[in-house]
């Protein structure tokens, strides 16, 4: 099935997956999908967990090997992209706290390109970091220790390092997750306005709410597209129960979207 | 004063006075990646097989480096090779690999009783017999590592601290990874006469666990575990000396000392 996200045309796409089969082993995760984002377009991608977001994200990252079929980041194929040309911020549950690093050494570690020699940065590059961690609201916290910082400081610190090499495209794993609900519109509200300099965002989440109050474009995906469009045309209960395979309940209020488990909490209990 | 300049009239104390400071800043030098990598296991595994090679090398009239060397390389390539696939963790092939090889030393020794002495000071150092081609060899890999670490400052700690985003930068993190094990190989094979193969993890993890006590920056972090591993290196000579105890011990005690301190320092501020 080929998918087109059509919210940002003139652009062109910036990711184009053509009829690919990935995964593990002996597991196919998906297989012979096809998929477009439109190169500008902010896009959320959800779905259930172990459905394939995380191995989606890694082949167009190009560290994870697709068993067949193509894949192009701004109409070259994903292997030929020049280093630094894709920003990336893993998920920050995955980072080791206790590693020994300011948040200045983690936003220049950004700054590595095949073939620098010189470990130390150019006068440059150091206003750069500065400038970014300014317009970012880390500046003040450049030198102190990543476990010292808040949870939304820390995620425009990987946020910042992703962005210092100047990328076209973005791509987030769960930025929204492990965070308060003010900091999780604080970062989307950062990732917005990013992507209002023309920088293509996509990011993979649970959070459906944030992504109906905050993201113009989404994709449900369970081991391949379902759907995708704005959320408003989206979100609806058979597209999200055939996603996520149990009863969804969507409430809309005054223009806002409301995403919510129906099954109850005491039916939940019987049941286990 | 004359207590610190009395050894030094005496040959033997100068070169192994040298060769610990060399070594001392290598091991400190190495150590942090080694630590932050959680490699420390490594460094010991390591040493035992290459203990191993350089038996085998006698037994076939090789130069001590080159069969240690030899079968510390091949500890390496094993190792990866087996955990490439994620069902065997680092841990246990380490455990496999190096005490069979180590294994393999000890029966050669059984069988010849002639390398029993040389053996023994494989296993405790013995840095006041330090010679010239020693102290080339310490200083070869002193000056590679310094250097090696120095041009590859970036990638390794980018791919030391989030090896998946290193991926998507373009460093390919899989020959970072064999490069370091490369150097690590080189600094314990360096270490071995001087410090001994059942001391020589202690010279690689302790000035770095100080050194993190100390700071929460990473390029700190390396400067000060190198310059606390050269220190260690002179002091603990220094202590050896006067207190007439063997110098591979001395060094190491008087890192796990400083450490201790560095600790201390750091829970009770």
């Amino acid at each position: 099935m080929q998918v087109t996200s059509r919210f940002n045309p003139p652009f062109g796409a910036a990711i184009q997956l053509s009829n690919v089969t990935a995964g593990y082993e002996k597991n196919v995760v998906f297989d012979g999908l096809s998929l477009e984002i439109a190169a500008g377009q902010f896009a959320g991608i959800v779905g259930p967990t172990a459905c394939g977001k995380t191995t989606l994200l890694k082949i167009i990252l190009g560290i994870h090997p697709v068993i067949s079929g193509k894949i192009q980041l701004h109409n070259n194929p994903a292997n030929k992209v020049k280093p630094g040309a894709i920003g990336y911020v893993p998920q920050l549950g995955s980072v080791d706290w206790n590693f020994p690093v300011t948040v200045e050494e983690v936003i220049t570690m950004g700054l590595y390109t095949n073939g620098r020699i010189l470990p130390w940065l150019s006068k440059e590059e150091r206003k750069s970091v500065r400038d970014l961690a300014h317009r970012l609201g880390v500046e003040d916290c450049l030198k102190q220790h990543i476990i010292d910082i808040s949870g939304g400081q820390r995620q425009r610190a990987f946020l910042a390092r992703a962005l210092i090499s100047s990328p076209k495209l973005l791509i987030l794993d769960e930025p929204t997750s492990g965070i308060d609900i003010k900091t999780q519109h604080e970062v989307l509200h950062l990732l917005r306005d990013i992507n209002s300099e023309g920088i293509t965002i996509l990011l993979t989440t649970h959070d459906l709410n944030a992504v109906a109050s905050h993201l113009p474009w989404v994709i449900c995906f369970n081991r391949g597209v379902v759907a995708q469009g704005q959320p408003h045309d989206i979100f609806t209960n058979e597209i999200l129960t055939r996603t996520y395979g149990g009863d969804i309940v969507i409430i809309k209020y005054e223009g806002h979207l409301l995403i919510a488990n129906s099954t109850p909490l005491h039916f939940m209990d019987e049941k286990h | 004063m004359e207590f610190l300049l009395e050894p030094l009239e005496y040959e033997f104390f100068r070169r192994a006075l040298l060769a610990a400071l060399l070594v001392g800043a290598c091991g400190g030098m190495i150590g942090v990646y080694v630590v932050l990598r959680g490699m420390s296991y490594v460094g010991h595994g390591l040493s035992h097989a290459a203990i191993g090679g350089a038996i085998v090398g006698f037994t076939l009239n090789l130069n001590f480096y080159a069969g240690a060397f030899a079968m510390g390389l091949l500890a390496v390539l094993v190792i990866n090779k087996i955990t490439q696939n994620n069902k065997i963790k680092l841990d246990a092939a380490i455990g496999i690999v190096t005490t069979a090889m180590f294994a393999l030393g000890v029966a050669i020794v059984s069988k010849l009783r002639n390398f029993k002495q040389n053996f023994e000071a494989a296993l405790f150092g013995n840095i006041l017999g330090i010679t010239d081609d020693d102290l080339v060899v310490i200083g070869l890999v002193t000056a590679t590592t310094l250097i090696t670490l120095f041009f590859t400052y970036r990638a390794l700690l980018f791919s030391t601290f989030d090896p998946e985003a290193a991926r998507v930068l373009g460093i390919k993190t899989e020959s970072v990874q064999f490069l370091f094990s490369l150097l690590l190989t080189f600094s314990v094979i360096a270490s071995l006469n001087v410090i001994g193969v059942t001391l020589v993890a202690a010279t690689l993890i302790a000035p770095a666990m100080t050194a993190r006590m100390l700071t929460e920056s990473f390029s700190k972090m390396l400067i000060y575990s190198t310059l606390i591993g050269s220190v260690t290196g002179i002091i603990g000579m220094y202590l050896s000396y006067i207190f007439n105890v063997a110098s591979g011990t001395t060094i190491v005690l008087f890192s796990a000392l400083l450490f201790s301190l560095s600790l201390l320092k750091k829970t009770y501020p």
